[in-house]
């Protein structure tokens, strides 16, 4: 499957790469939905005797596909916020020189990359690689609250109610994207909503 | 002198004002009569006397009432003040800076007394008197860059600096001009000034990062920033953008004199002694536009600046869509007469407007 390429853009907006199998005892890879087909290009028995694969379908279906390459250990879980607390536990037990490899959705990949450097792993030293939909996680900077898979712009704050403009201005921190309230100047003025890279 | 405190708002109605003394000090920002983005910065090491340079932390006639803003700006919001569980000493060292520079450069307002590490501070303008022990944030009734940035007029960035960057990990943000600490916090020099458009492309990051990151201590630098703000509102946020951002709708021919401020930071850089960070306090001017046209040479080169500025420049700073009117106003106080050189008012040598 072919990968989006997202356009140019600011500083603060994470750029993605490509997986690679790196060497190293052990192997935390980290994936949602379409994300599967990464882990797949770079798998091998080797590489997935040392591996934990945690994996959130989404409605994809390539557990089964996952499943075979008889990984060390395998998860599957229902959503990002059910396997959360496994990601944690993971992370507190992992040794000097883990490998982390996280691919799927922005959503999926700032909030595990979130958690991984809290665990005290350098943003720099992970790998991610951006599969599937294009849709954002998004911060509304007026009330502070998380609309996940936001596609459009604007978009409509699942929380307060705003209308929103989609930033491209990014927090490692909040793993969000900034939105900022669109007809604040000329209330009622919103215009029909897009495609975020239409 | 004796500063005589003003009783005067930030919002609902605005009852802020520059007293003359106050128009003839105010941090006019352009040096020419144009306008584009330099790394601009010089040593922060005093000033003429009575200018917003003199001092290491300017305190003006504004100070009570900036403070009273602030602290209502965090009743409603707290997360204004945020800092990183690593950054308590870097406030800590920023507590000790200030106390030190306003109680040695104020004497009639703001007295020290260090017995060990006993310390009792007094601020007479806001009629505090505290005893507490240093470097124990127990002691204090808020954690220590909280504490001193509630009695210090301007926000306050304290960066932390590691791997050839400064990291914004703390700060005391009420005043800004429309960006989110609750956002950036954590972010690195490079990220926070994303959204800045050109002066990336014209490496002005690029030559101030390496400049901060070699700011020794007792050389503190400054250099000055500006926008434009309709009323003289501080908490121009993004988080309550959606409530001031209709504000600059209600700009009239009639009203625009009163109502268009210009906004000047006043940027000012100190090394950290304890923890080598680098405090980077954002002092914010507002001057009327009526005001500054009481100066013969500000309104020329305003009108001049504001007329030629690129139009991302004015998109980025929120004010194209007003500036056909404040060129309208501003054009009345432009007869062409050439400028002299510098950003002091040479109220005495400049010639009265001819027109």
């Amino acid at each position: 499957m072919s990968k989006f390429e997202f356009p140019p853009s600011i500083k603060s907006r994470p750029v993605y790469g490509t997986l690679e199998a790196r060497p190293g005892k052990g192997h935390l890879m980290i994936a949602d939905a379409e994300g599967a087909e990464a882990i797949l290009g770079i798998a091998t028995p080797d590489l997935m005797a040392k591996t934990h694969i945690i994996y959130i379908p989404r409605g994809a279906g390539f557990t089964d596909q996952l499943r075979a390459l008889n990984p060390a250990q395998f998860y599957e879980g229902p959503t990002y916020a059910a396997s959360v607390q496994r990601i944690r536990r993971v992370l507190q037990d992992a040794h000097m020189g883990l490998q982390v490899y996280l691919t799927g959705t922005e959503g999926l990949m700032g909030q595990a990359q979130n958690e991984a450097m809290q665990a005290g792993i350098p943003h720099t030293a992970i790998q991610t690689e951006h599969r599937g939909s294009v849709a954002r996680r998004m911060q509304c900077v007026h009330c502070k609250g998380i609309t996940e898979d936001v596609e459009t712009d604007p978009f409509q704050c699942s929380h307060c109610g705003l209308n929103l403009f989609v930033r491209d201005h990014y927090s490692r921190r909040l793993a969000a994207y900034q939105g900022v309230c669109i007809d604040a100047e000329d209330p009622g003025n919103v215009p029909a909503p897009k495609g975020i890279y239409e | 002198m004796t500063i005589q405190f003003n009783d005067e708002t930030f919002r609902d109605d605005y009852s802020f004002h520059n007293s003359d003394w106050a128009i003839k000090r105010f941090p006019f920002p352009f040096h020419e009569d144009s306008y584009m983005y330099a790394v601009n910065m010089e040593q922060h090491r005093g000033g003429p006397a009575g200018s917003v340079y003199e001092k290491r932390f300017d305190v003006d006639e504004h100070y009570v009432a900036e403070m009273r803003d602030r602290a209502m700006v965090l009743a409603d919001d707290p997360l204004r003040c945020q800092s990183l569980p690593h950054m308590t000493l870097a406030g800590w060292d920023l507590l000790e800076l200030i106390m030190v520079s306003k109680s040695e450069d104020y004497p009639d307002l703001f007295e020290l007394y260090r017995d060990g590490d006993q310390w009792r501070w007094v601020n007479k303008p806001l009629g505090i008197d505290d005893r507490f022990t240093f470097l124990d944030d127990t002691t204090l009734p808020y954690g220590p860059m909280e504490y001193i940035t509630r009695q210090t007029q301007g926000d306050f960035c304290v960066l932390d600096q590691r791997e050839g960057n400064l990291w914004m990990d703390a700060g005391m943000v009420t005043t800004q001009a429309d960006w989110s600490l609750d956002f950036d916090i954590g972010m690195n020099f490079f990220e926070w000034h994303a959204p800045v458009p050109l002066a990336h492309e014209k490496g002005i990051f690029v030559r101030a990062l390496k400049f901060l990151l070699n700011i020794q201590q007792g050389a503190p630098a400054r250099r000055l920033n500006w926008t434009m703000t309709v009323n003289p509102l501080l908490d121009t946020s993004p988080e309550n953008y959606h409530k001031w951002g209709i504000q600059k709708t209600t700009l009239t021919p009639e009203n625009l004199g009163a109502k268009q401020h210009l906004r000047v930071e006043l940027q000012t850089f100190f090394r950290l002694p304890r923890s080598n960070g680098l405090v980077f306090p954002i002092r914010c001017y507002l001057c009327s536009f009526q005001d500054l046209m009481t100066m013969p040479k500000w309104g020329r080169r305003l009108h001049r600046v504001v007329r030629d500025l690129p139009e991302e420049l004015a998109t980025y700073k929120g004010f194209i869509d007003n500036r056909p009117m404040m060129l309208d106003y501003l054009s009345q106080f432009d007869d062409g007469q050439p400028t002299s050189a510098g950003v002091w008012p040479d109220f005495e040598a400049e010639p009265p407007l001819a027109k």
